[in-house]
């Protein structure tokens, strides 16, 4: 009974301001804009904007693969440091995030541009401008930015869990350190790996303000159409219906990522 | 002991706080108005809003908007209460046509008494009802004299040119985008004909892979510095960019152009439509006028404010364009519903065309099979193993 208590506030909570929401967000998807009634016409018209839903996902699920080759290395050294140490460098790690995250983008935006701070510096090296922004990598570059604290954090909290008797016990018998690693540590860090994936990828692939910002006009995702729709076009109706189908879409990748998971889990089961 | 007396502290702070907006009952107002778009006391100006509170009292909260679209949808949204909105002719039109202005009490503004008849029963509010002009002004090419060349800038097709390509910007709203296809093209600025309106779509699809970026006021910002080289805009605020950038230079294109009126408005649910009035009032004086208007650079609808104006200002062909340039401009009116829905759907597809689907698609199936044979193997080796293993244990 306690315990059901102390669930409550959130219950109470999540009641409000999501499990109503979504309610109102289904009814929009599935009512015109004009008249109010009834449709289906938002959700069979997503068929136009299917490739801006790919570059989305394919755009994001790359940054989160970077953001998962640059900070696994660093969690696993931040874990392997003392105590006092690891503390330190950890709140390194969430130091930008105290910064406004469009600050910090519009800060890329300056050094990235033609007449911005590399380009300035290149073109006095003699080197035409390059062109860094307005490429679907300068997004990419945006999104591993903004998002790798969100992979290194659940990394280390895995890690630093790591019990290092089950290292100690394979090199003992005798392991060398490349199959210490494959067949010990990666897959006991399996559930750091797939929430740090799940956390960059979501925002990822619905942020809207990078890719204004670092994108072209042809690397448009579909948080830009969605915040069009709600900003200026004024047609919550087709934007309610792109987020429901953007949130199934979300929740299909992010269960395969955990399917992934679940059999390396079992594996690391059967070998322990 | 510290304890209690710090929560007894912070309980009384807080209070205080919540009763102090109870106590400060000031009469306030609040403005939305486009961004950049009045005089704020820099580089010396006149700072119109603090002028205005200090003669009658009246707090104003100012907020600013960066399109017509926006501001339709922050009102019809809700949410927010404004007391004066200062939109284009066309959305005014809208505005109107959808019951969500008030109408103005004329006795409170007797300064409307100065502006100009030929700024008054417009199409868009024929009665002259529910607005007051605040500025006319007139849409443009905007371009970096260094790097473009001034008979390129004299047609919108430099907007098109692969001359510039990357360094070309666009209009960030349906209704001034599509008005620059619709010029070339020779399509009146009011055209509802859907084959008209497609066409125009396509022409501004074609622009997409030399432009930069569609921006509105981003556009401060990157003409002055040199990021972008051309970019249509409104022909006051390239009288705010050449001071910074004296580079820049402004044509009425060859085409044809728009021509605006912005009017003051009050919206359906104000909170001090007395005080609104007031602020209005207050803008149309002509001595204020002249000083806001000298700053932002539209042009003023009140002819007694050019007497407080420079005479450079005046006879400047940006601001005042002769009656020949002017024969050439076109006034939007308020589009029927369904073109207007006709042109945002367009401009959806012009917005998010230009991917390639198959290569996407490609992949995206390419991926999927990868995930799938993935699990077929993952599922084919943990049976063999099993065997194996069963076999073994059999055989022991």
């Amino acid at each position: 009974m306690r315990n059901k208590l102390l669930a409550a506030p959130y219950i109470v909570w999540m009641a409000l301001f999501i499990v109503v929401p979504l309610g109102i967000v289904v009814y929009y998807a599935l009512t015109d804009s004009i008249t109010g009634q009834f449709t289906l016409s938002n959700l069979t018209g997503m068929g136009a904007y299917l490739s801006i839903f790919l570059r989305s996902i394919w755009l994001s699920l790359f940054a989160a693969l970077i953001c998962l080759v640059i900070g696994y290395p660093v969690a696993y050294f931040i874990s392997q440091c003392s105590a006092s140490r690891q503390r330190f460098l950890q709140m390194l790690i969430m130091l930008p995030m105290c910064m406004s995250f469009l600050l910090r983008t519009l800060a890329w935006v300056a050094m990235l541009e033609d007449t911005g701070i590399f380009n300035t510096f290149l073109s006095h090296l003699g080197i035409a401008p390059l062109p860094l922004i307005r490429t679907s990598g300068a997004v990419i570059l945006g999104m591993v930015y903004n998002y790798l604290p969100y992979m290194i954090l659940p990394l280390l909290s895995v890690m630093s869990k790591l019990d290092p008797r089950l290292i100690e016990a394979a090199a003992d018998l005798g392991c060398p350190p490349s199959k210490v690693f494959s067949k010990v540590i990666l897959p006991l860090s399996y559930p750091g790996i797939l929430s740090g994936l799940t956390m960059v990828f979501v925002p990822a692939v619905s942020t809207f303000y990078i890719s204004q910002k670092l994108g072209s006009t042809g690397t448009t995702l579909i948080g830009d159409v969605i915040e069009s729709q709600f900003k200026t076009a004024y047609n919550p109706n087709l934007g309610a219906a792109m987020s429901l189908v953007l949130m199934i879409l979300i929740f299909a990748c992010v269960s395969i990522m955990n399917r992934f998971g679940e059999s390396g889990d079992e594996e690391v089961m059967a070998k322990v | 002991m510290k304890k209690r007396l710090f929560s007894l502290l912070l309980a009384l702070v807080l209070m205080i706080s919540l009763a102090l907006p109870a106590f400060a009952a000031r009469e306030e107002i609040t403005v939305y108005n486009w961004g950049q778009y009045i005089s704020d006391g820099t580089d010396g100006s006149l700072d119109v809003i603090a002028a205005f509170e200090e003669e009658t009292g009246i707090h104003v909260n100012y907020i600013t908007f960066d399109s017509n679209e926006s501001m339709y949808t922050k009102l019809k949204t809700g949410g927010a209460s404004y007391d004066v909105i200062i939109p284009s002719d066309y959305m005014i039109g809208k505005l109107i046509e959808e019951d969500m202005l008030e109408p103005l009490d004329f006795s409170n503004i007797p300064n409307y008494a100065g502006i100009d008849e030929a700024f008054r029963n417009q199409a868009y509010d024929p009665e002259n009802a529910y607005s007051v002009p605040y500025t006319w002004g007139t849409v443009g090419l905007i371009y970096n004299r260094q790097y473009v060349s001034d008979e390129d800038a004299q047609s919108w097709s430099c907007l098109w040119n692969s001359k510039y390509a990357g360094k070309i910007l666009m209009f960030d709203n349906p209704r001034d985008a599509f008005a620059i296809a619709e010029s070339i093209l020779g399509y009146s600025l009011n055209t509802t004909d859907e084959n008209e309106l497609r066409q125009c779509a396509d022409l501004l699809a074609q622009q997409k892979p030399v432009l930069q970026a569609y921006v509105m006021d981003q556009i401060f910002d990157k003409m002055q510095r040199g990021e972008a080289w051309v970019a249509p805009y409104y022909a006051g605020d390239y009288l705010t960019m050449v001071e910074e950038n004296p580079d820049l230079g402004f044509s009425h294109p060859k085409e044809g152009f728009n021509i605006f009126i912005d009017a003051m408005c009050i919206p359906k649910g104000c909170q001090n439509k007395a005080g609104a009035e007031a602020f209005i009032n207050f803008l149309c004086r002509p001595d204020i006028s002249a000083a806001n208007l000298d700053y932002i650079g539209y042009s003023t609808p009140i002819s007694a404010a050019k007497e407080y104006m420079d005479e450079e200002v005046i006879t400047n062909p940006v601001s005042y364009p002769d009656d020949e340039t002017l024969a050439r401009s076109e006034s939007f009116s308020a589009l029927p519903i369904d073109a207007t829905q006709t042109m945002n759907d367009l401009w959806l597809s012009v917005k998010t065309a230009g991917a390639n689907t198959t290569l996407y698609l490609i992949a995206t199936l390419a991926a999927v099979a990868l995930v799938i044979v993935f699990f077929i193997l993952k599922n084919a080796c943990r049976r063999r193993k099993i065997a194996r293993r069963c076999r073994k244990w059999k055989s022991t």
